[in-house]
């Protein structure tokens, strides 16, 4: 979320007040009470904040030299890769690499994009949030290496709380919420009204109070979901869609499967080989009124779908292909949503081979796929 | 309005920031949306506050089925219904029906209160949206008594948040914002000081080490938190154990003891386990 003009104008208010006083530091809780409202945000907003109050404290001739503010942003996402680790390494370590990033600060005096130097740009790295933990050089720090007094802002003690999972569910909730189907169950602790009426007007006027059980979300879903090997580069939207089911549908089953499904899932990774569920269980055990879920990016060989023994894991007496088709007429609410952008489905004979098994109901894992994957589900 | 200011109170200890955020809310009349680790104080920042400025306070507890109609007022139209079949005199008035929340207990309060909306994220995602208009405004409109209610004193909102869900941008707009980050251990020292000043400096010294070793190890379910600690070392004072058995060099006694204090989920106290007996192992040999 970016501030808006509401959140300066608070800001604004607050600092016409005299709320912060007169110090830098009043005034960075008080911005940052204000502005941001993310706690992971938190180290972002510290880097920003240190990189342009440094200049501000020292002197105003620091404030001739300040750096302009968009090229820092850019940098606040530094982060390295593993690549880029061992080449520091061979520069010597951080200490050097500090004094040479400094170094470089000093010579470069506009916005750089590109290149393959180390520095780069934000968002290039190709490990992402996932990938090496930022623990990046930052311009904010880089200042106060070589000051005596940490500032609160340079200690940036909110670093870990980055992109952690039940953050950024909002929209998926939102999207998951138009299952929705309520029903009526349980204790009866809710007057009906209407009811209540047309009894009391049958019993002549003599009030006659009618219950009915508060309604819930009855929806029942069955999420199949592919882990491993392909899938691990879409791990974090998964486990978005994921937590976002956990708190949204009271009857949610889960399981696993890798690749495809075929006669047994599994509901614990860790313990995969040891407590497998027939598939045929699962058949058995929800009924139909269950709306079956997939979720896997369908990209393998397609001897994996169609033939007997095709499992990159296991010998499989049956192919999938025919286990995907048992599971679809148990289950005639079905869709498979699909991580990999729909540009390259056509790309990948599994996919199109998954897709005609599902009849067309593959949805890309995106708002608007999961939107439309719902809208065949209902 | 208000002249005072929030600094944190004897049995409180407020950082600098905190007390930043809590002021600018208190200025500015605007809600203040507290977030942090469960046990972190979140609730008590709103008692304290209230104590502390010397305001009544109201606590509006938010359950999953709380919807926000329910913090402003009820239409007990059952008890209407009754009513008219005994053929009571108050039937005749709707207002006798109408049965307020807190939300309206603190608009019709007669100095400056602190509402405590607690654990918002606990409700419906809609519910924060449903409560824009009363928080920007402080005013709502009975629709059965066509009565608009508004604020005599704007009270200083405190919500609180264990970000089990995400809340609205246009809700997040109209608040003050701070996170209650997991204290360090000058600070913990601070605070387990106010609310046990004549605790043995070496007891709280092992014990506290003990408590920073114990939310390092990783993978824990439920990290323990401040309320944790608190009722750990009142224990440990209960039981009169001596700071020496805290003290993890001790082979036979690693684990330390009351750990359950600590220690909420029998996933957890078994990964400590586990970890425990690998470290006594590596140590003999």
């Amino acid at each position: 979320m970016k501030p808006s003009i509401t959140e300066l104008l608070t800001l604004l208010e607050a600092m016409k007040k005299g709320v912060a006083g007169h110090s830098v530091e009043d005034f960075y809780f008080l911005s940052r009470a204000c502005l941001v409202k993310d706690e992971s945000k938190f180290d972002r907003y510290d880097t920003i904040f240190a990189a342009h109050f440094q200049g501000l404290e020292d002197a105003f001739k620091a404030l001739v030299e300040a750096l302009p503010e968009d090229w820092l942003q850019k940098q606040v996402e530094l982060m390295l890769t593993e690549e880029e680790r061992k080449q520091i390494e061979a520069i010597g370590g951080f200490e050097a690499l500090m004094d040479a990033l400094k170094q470089r600060l000093d010579e470069q005096d506009e916005r750089h994009e590109g290149g393959n130097k180390w520095i780069g740009t934000a968002g290039t790295s190709p490990f992402g949030a996932y990938g090496y933990n930022p623990e990046g050089v930052r311009i904010g720090q880089q200042g106060s290496r070589h000051r005596n007094a940490t500032k609160v802002w340079d200690k940036r003690e909110y670093r870990n709380l980055d992109d952690s999972v039940e953050l950024g569910t909002r929209n998926i909730k939102i999207a998951l919420r138009r299952l929705r189907k309520f029903a009526r169950e349980g204790a009866e602790d809710q007057l009906d009204l209407d009811d209540t009426i047309d009894k009391t007007a049958r019993n002549a006027g003599l009030l006659d109070i009618r219950m009915v059980p508060e309604r819930h979300n009855a929806i029942k879903v069955l999420l199949c979901l592919d882990i491993g090997g392909s899938m691990d580069d879409h791990v974090r939207v998964c486990e978005e869609l994921f937590s976002a089911s956990r708190t949204e549908f009271k009857h949610l089953e889960y399981f696993y499967f890798h690749n495809f499904v075929y006669e047994s899932l599994w509901k614990d990774n860790r313990r995969r080989q040891a407590e497998r569920i027939p598939t045929s269980e699962i058949t058995h055990k929800y009924g139909p009124d269950y709306k079956l879920v997939f979720v896997g990016d369908a990209t393998m060989s397609p001897y994996e779908i169609v033939y007997a023994g095709g499992s990159v894991e296991h010998w499989n007496e049956e192919p999938g292909a025919v286990w995907i088709k048992r599971l679809l007429t148990a289950y005639p609410k079905a869709i498979w949503l699909n991580p990999e952008p729909e540009s390259r489905w056509d790309f990948t004979p599994s996919i199109k081979l998954t897709r005609e098994l599902m009849n067309d109901r593959m949805f890309p894992l995106t708002l608007s796929g999961l939107d439309s994957g719902i809208k065949s589900l209902r | 309005m208000t002249n005072k200011t929030f600094t944190g109170t004897s049995s409180y200890i407020a950082t600098d920031d905190m007390k930043m955020a809590v002021n600018a809310a208190v200025t500015l009349e605007r809600p203040i949306l507290i977030k942090g680790e469960p046990g972190t104080g979140k609730t008590q920042l709103a008692i304290e506050i209230a104590s502390s400025l010397g305001r009544p306070l109201f606590e509006w507890h938010i359950k999953s089925t709380t919807k926000a109609q329910q913090g402003l007022y009820d239409y007990d139209a059952v008890a209407r219904l009754r009513d008219s079949q005994l053929g009571d005199d108050r039937v005749h008035d709707i207002a006798n029906y109408i049965v307020r929340g807190k939300v309206w207990d603190a608009f019709a309060a007669d100095e400056q209160p602190v509402l405590l909306i607690d654990e918002i994220d606990k409700a419906d995602i809609e519910f924060p949206n449903d409560l824009l208009q009363e928080l920007d405004r402080m005013e709502f409109f009975v629709y059965e008594t066509k009565e608009l209610v508004s604020a005599r004193n704007r009270p200083i909102v405190i919500i609180t948040s264990n970000n089990e869900k995400e809340l609205p941008d246009a809700f997040l707009r109209r608040c003050f914002f701070h996170y209650i980050k997991f204290p360090d251990s000058a600070t913990m020292e601070k605070i387990v000081g106010v609310h046990y000043p004549n605790l043995k400096k070496d007891l709280l010294k092992e014990a506290l080490e003990a408590f920073y070793k114990i939310r390092d190890v990783r993978g824990l379910k439920k990290k323990p938190s401040t309320s944790e600690l608190l009722d750990w070392i009142k224990l440990l004072v209960a039981e009169d154990i001596p700071p020496e058995a805290l003290r993890s060099g001790d082979s036979k006694s690693a684990i330390p003891p009351l750990y359950g204090a600590l220690l909420k989920n029998e996933q957890d106290v078994h990964l400590f386990e586990q970890l425990v007996f690998l470290d006594r192992r590596t140590n003999r040999q």
